[in-house]
């Protein structure tokens, strides 16, 4: 069984790892790193709540293996907050009750920074598209569009 | 079909640093060594028992395989590892091969298009892959390395059957080409899912359509169908049709029904076969009479 070296920068924190071959970026996030925000939800990329940034680029976690992430820079729900504060999109979702279970929460808020990045004022058509691959099955996303909506409003992706 | 355990099972990642070392590891375990591009077909089918391999060979750094060129006289040139986000947004693909882009933008979420490839989604040979039925009805031709070298065959020579291709043991799929689309060509990649977004296509159809001359009518059309045989297929039929007759609601409609008997489908757990025939028929209707307005 093949194992690998890997440095990889998770919020800003470089990590460095010695991983098999086959464990996927999710399994080193939540069992290595203790980064448990970030969800299993199906294993099979469907879903959503495993949802990180890699470079900027949301991917499903459980879909990549943490061998592919060396040298890369990934970025968790936890990695969202500065210093303690939350961001000015997780602020929204919790002023405009965004969440319910929680459980989606991470990769839709990972998702919805990543729209913010690449469209600063998305319409909630776009909104809606770009979170396709975010399930969620409390809220009947409603209220999650509006607070991205309202978080785009304030001008903060960040 | 197993019982899901959580991860992946055990296997040797490798990552080659040329063409050729690639090509000789996957020839040298063949059966058992596979390429590796996004993933995201074949952890679903590791994960359910039906793939197994004990090396996957990622194959998505080597030169030249996640580049998109567009050149005047050949076409564009797609790295069989560029992603579909990559393709659906190039500035390339979205004016001169509309189609390509429309049909990799409809691919699962964002976040599976940052991890998906135009070359896996050929490879992996489903006969709903929204790729290859662009590639077919584009006419592209796919460009394969192996221990032989280099080869290259048209796309629908490419596919063989469900899940079968004809790569050869050592051979991967290095780019995909598109020749330069027929002018004032137009096109719509029509995809009908279980859900307006993210879905598998149920049925999905490709119509592009271009003024010709040579023709009676003065037009000419390619249609493509998508989940409804086992590999994505022509509807010659409905394209002689569109050639004999000139365009408009009637030879639509004439070449719609021929489209939906050229399609062969199954009854699976996402749709009917009577189901898919007769949307076989309204979506390539639709597609006609989209692509009808705009080349005039």
């Amino acid at each position: 069984m093949a194992i690998h070296s890997i440095t990889v920068t998770v919020n800003g924190s470089r990590e460095y790892l010695t991983v098999p071959s086959h464990v996927t970026l999710l399994q080193m996030l939540r069992e290595r790193l203790a980064l448990t925000g970030t969800k299993n939800g199906c294993e099979a990329g469907e879903c959503g709540a495993c949802t990180v940034l890699v470079d900027g680029e949301p991917v499903n976690s459980c879909m990549m293996l943490a061998v592919e992430a060396d040298g890369r820079e990934v970025t968790t729900v936890e990695g969202l907050a500065r210093e303690g504060q939350l961001s000015p999109l997780q602020e929204a979702f919790v002023a405009h009750n965004a969440v319910q279970c929680g459980f989606c929460t991470p990769g839709v808020l990972i998702s919805a920074r990543a729209l913010l990045e690449r469209n600063p004022h998305p319409s909630g058509e776009e909104i809606r598209e770009a979170l396709v691959g975010n399930l969620c099955r409390c809220t009947g996303y409603l209220r999650i569009v509006q607070a991205v909506q309202a978080a785009a409003e304030e001008g903060g992706a960040k | 079909m197993q019982t899901p355990t959580p991860g992946l099972p055990a296997f040797d990642y490798t990552r080659p640093a040329s063409l050729s070392e690639a090509s000789q590891l996957l020839a040298e375990q063949a059966g058992e060594a596979r390429p590796f591009m996004g993933g995201t077909d074949i952890f679903v089918q590791m994960r359910d028992g039906v793939v197994r391999s004990r090396t996957l060979v990622d194959v998505k750094h080597l030169p030249g395989m996640r580049d998109i060129l567009y050149d005047e006289g050949m076409g564009l040139t797609v790295g069989a590892a560029a992603t579909m986000n990559d393709a659906a947004r190039h500035p390339d693909v979205q004016t001169r091969y509309p189609l390509l882009a429309e049909a990799a933008h409809s691919v699962a979420s964002y976040q599976v298009r940052n991890r998906a490839t135009i070359g896996g989604n050929l490879c992996n040979a489903s006969p709903c892959a929204d790729a290859s039925l662009a590639t077919l009805v584009l006419e592209g031709r796919v460009i394969v390395y192996g221990p032989g070298g280099e080869r290259e065959m048209a796309v629908g020579e490419f596919f063989v059957g469900p899940g079968e291709t004809s790569l050869q043991a050592g051979e991967f799929m290095t780019a995909i080409r598109y020749p330069v689309p027929p002018v004032g060509a137009a096109g719509r990649y029509l995809k009908l899912g279980r859900s307006k977004a993210g879905d598998l296509a149920i049925v999905s159809v490709a119509v592009l359509g271009f003024p010709d001359e040579g023709v009676p009518s003065g037009y000419r059309f390619r249609i493509g169908l998508g989940s409804v045989a086992p590999t994505v297929v022509r509807a010659p039929q409905a394209e002689a049709v569109l050639m004999e007759n000139p365009p408009g609601e009637e030879t639509f409609a004439l070449a719609a029904e021929r489209a939906m008997e050229a399609a062969a489908p199954i009854d699976d757990v996402r749709a009917s076969a009577a189901y898919r025939r007769a949307m076989v028929r309204n979506l390539a209707l639709r597609g006609l009479r989209q692509v009808g307005e705009r080349i005039g």
